[in-house]
């Protein structure tokens, strides 16, 4: 079920912000320009009817720029469609701000992301880790953090 | 006026009502809650970090271990999301949706069994803790006939099922689900129109419409705030569209609506396991997908390219066309969502789980402040729980 007359609308709206967009096995997924993810997220809260936050996530291309991407996918109740949207994160700043204002969702995946992928939100009410210890070090789901452990050789599968 | 002092106490990780390892940080006015502080990650297994070392068909025993209550649920969840990966969703065999649609029922029916049971114990009411394993002991015994475990069934493998149904399993559950509806009533009649029951539930922990949207509730959570949602109807998955059955949505917003909108999602249930089984024809359980599903063993046996199949399939997997996808199903305890990325590789490149539990725990909070302690229970209860998937 795809939404394309949300990513039009969109596109009207924030043409210099709209980076990409992509369809892949009847999902589209929207890139957009990071810095103007609380205005978009807003606009398609109020004026799409992307009223529920399913998820939210960050995924590590270690190696790519930006290094970090950062996916909101999106549900709307009333039409039952579904829209992702992604922004790049770097790896210098690594912080992007919170949409937790726009859907309170938003909260602890937010706080999972900072815990386990590094990356910071900004006027998040409240960025604590939340999985692992409030002490550890480091952020396991990046892709330079050994599974093993950070204390121990990196893990070689038998594929790798 | 007198002089009081705000209490702070600390609820779990080792607490039985709390449902596992989860930690309430309370701040108390008396015997008022002024604030609810939830601490998770006690059973962090690091199952999304696993699963990028691990090929397509390894992650499944993982995903068992999620919500350990209704392991084929996210079995299930897991394997459409690589289903649709690889672009094979239209080649499951009907026999193998069929029995999906089966045990995905069976699956619901065992955790809200579980979730009776001990939802009712913590109020008080332990009769229905007897009656409620005993239906769910059943369950289990189908669980352990199709698929050898009682508990962590790695039964919905990719591309279908791991086996066909032993022989004489189809009468047993059809006796089931048929004695089902009598079993629901023996329990409403212990609590439905039970004076402490009632008191217990109604009015507590009420969660508005609008509110249950925004910190994004789902399953029978949000049915009884009014939300007429159910992703097996809006978003349909091994075919669900075409069975018959009613979404029970309540508009009371409380402890004792998300009951009973549980207990009708239980007789639903079983009317969809009644016209699964009516439905069941003879017929493959797997894809005939050679580079992506385990071939017969008899064409490992005596066939080259069986066996080549499957040495490939067990020593590197198969590798996945790049891309993304996203697929949600309805869990027993709301959207089980699976975000996978692929890299072109055997493995995944990135899995993220969306459990249920996780985001409806984050209610907790604003359903607790300004109630009683007592009724911080009965809230942990009705929001059904699971800290195996909250901890992943």
């Amino acid at each position: 079920m795809c939404d394309q007359a949300s990513v039009e609308k969109l596109k009207a709206k924030f043409s210099s912000a709209v980076l990409d967009v992509i369809e892949f096995r009847g999902e589209l997924t929207v890139m957009v320009e990071k810095g103007r993810i609380v205005e978009i997220g807003t606009f398609l809260r109020d004026e799409c009817g992307y009223d529920f936050l399913c998820d939210l996530c960050g995924v590590d291309y270690m190696g790519q720029q930006p290094r970090f991407m950062v996916v909101y996918n999106l549900y709307n109740i009333t039409t039952k469609q579904r829209l992702r949207v992604k922004v790049g994160v770097d790896e210098q700043s690594a912080s992007v701000d919170t949409v937790s204002g726009i859907w309170s969702t938003a909260n602890w995946p937010e706080r999972e992301c900072w815990d386990l992928m590094g990356i910071s939100f900004n006027n998040h009410p409240d960025l604590r880790r939340i999985l692992m210890a409030a002490d550890w070090e480091g952020h396991p789901l990046r892709k330079d953090y050994p599974v093993q452990g950070p204390d121990r050789e990196p893990y070689q599968s038998r594929l790798s | 006026m007198a002089l009081t002092e705000k209490m702070t106490i600390n609820m779990g990780p080792q607490h039985p009502s709390t449902h596992g390892v989860l930690q309430l940080i309370l701040e108390l006015d008396g015997e008022v809650v002024q604030k609810a502080t939830p601490h998770i990650g006690f059973l962090h297994r690091g199952t999304e970090k696993l699963s990028e070392h691990r090929t397509y068909n390894q992650v499944i025993p993982l995903t068992d271990r999620l919500d350990y209550l209704a392991p084929m649920s996210n079995n299930l969840g897991y394997c459409l999301a690589v289903e649709k990966l690889l672009g094979i969703t239209d080649e499951i065999p009907e026999r193998a949706n069929v029995i999906r649609v089966m045990m995905a029922e069976l699956t619901r029916l065992k955790s809200h069994l579980v979730w009776l049971a001990t939802h009712a114990l913590d109020i008080g009411a332990m009769t229905v803790f007897l009656y409620a394993f005993r239906e769910r002991e059943a369950i289990t015994d189908i669980y352990e006939k199709v698929s050898g475990a009682r508990m962590t069934s790695n039964y919905i493998r990719i591309g279908g099922v791991t086996a066909d149904l032993p022989a004489g399993l189809e009468q047993e559950i059809r006796e089931y689900a048929e004695s089902m509806p009598a079993h629901i009533d023996e329990y409403e009649g212990l609590l439905t129109g039970n004076k402490i029951w009632q008191k217990r539930t109604m009015g507590v922990g009420v969660i508005s419409k609008e509110d249950a949207i925004d910190i994004g509730l789902s399953g029978p959570s949000l049915r009884a705030s009014g939300v007429d949602w159910d992703l097996r109807r809006d978003a349909p998955y091994c075919g669900y569209e075409s069975y018959d059955f009613d979404i029970p949505v309540r508009t009371e917003c409380d402890t004792f609506a998300r009951y009973k909108a549980r207990l009708d999602e239980m007789r639903q249930s079983s009317r969809i396991i009644i016209q699964a089984l009516d439905r069941l024809q003879p017929g493959p359980v797997v894809a005939d997908c050679p580079k992506v599903t385990l071939p017969a063993k008899e064409d490992v046996v005596n066939t080259i390219e069986g066996l080549i199949h499957h040495f490939k399939i067990i020593t590197e997997g198969f590798k996945v066309e790049e891309g993304e996808v996203y697929v949600g199903i309805e869990a027993p305890k709301g959207e089980l969502g699976y975000y996978l990325v692929s890299d072109g590789s055997p493995m995944p490149y990135r899995m993220k789980i969306r459990p249920p539990s996780f985001v409806n725990l984050q209610a907790l909070p604003q359903m607790v402040e300004g109630r009683l302690l007592a009724d911080v229970i009965a809230i942990i209860g009705t929001l059904d729980i699971v800290l195996g998937e909250i901890d992943r």
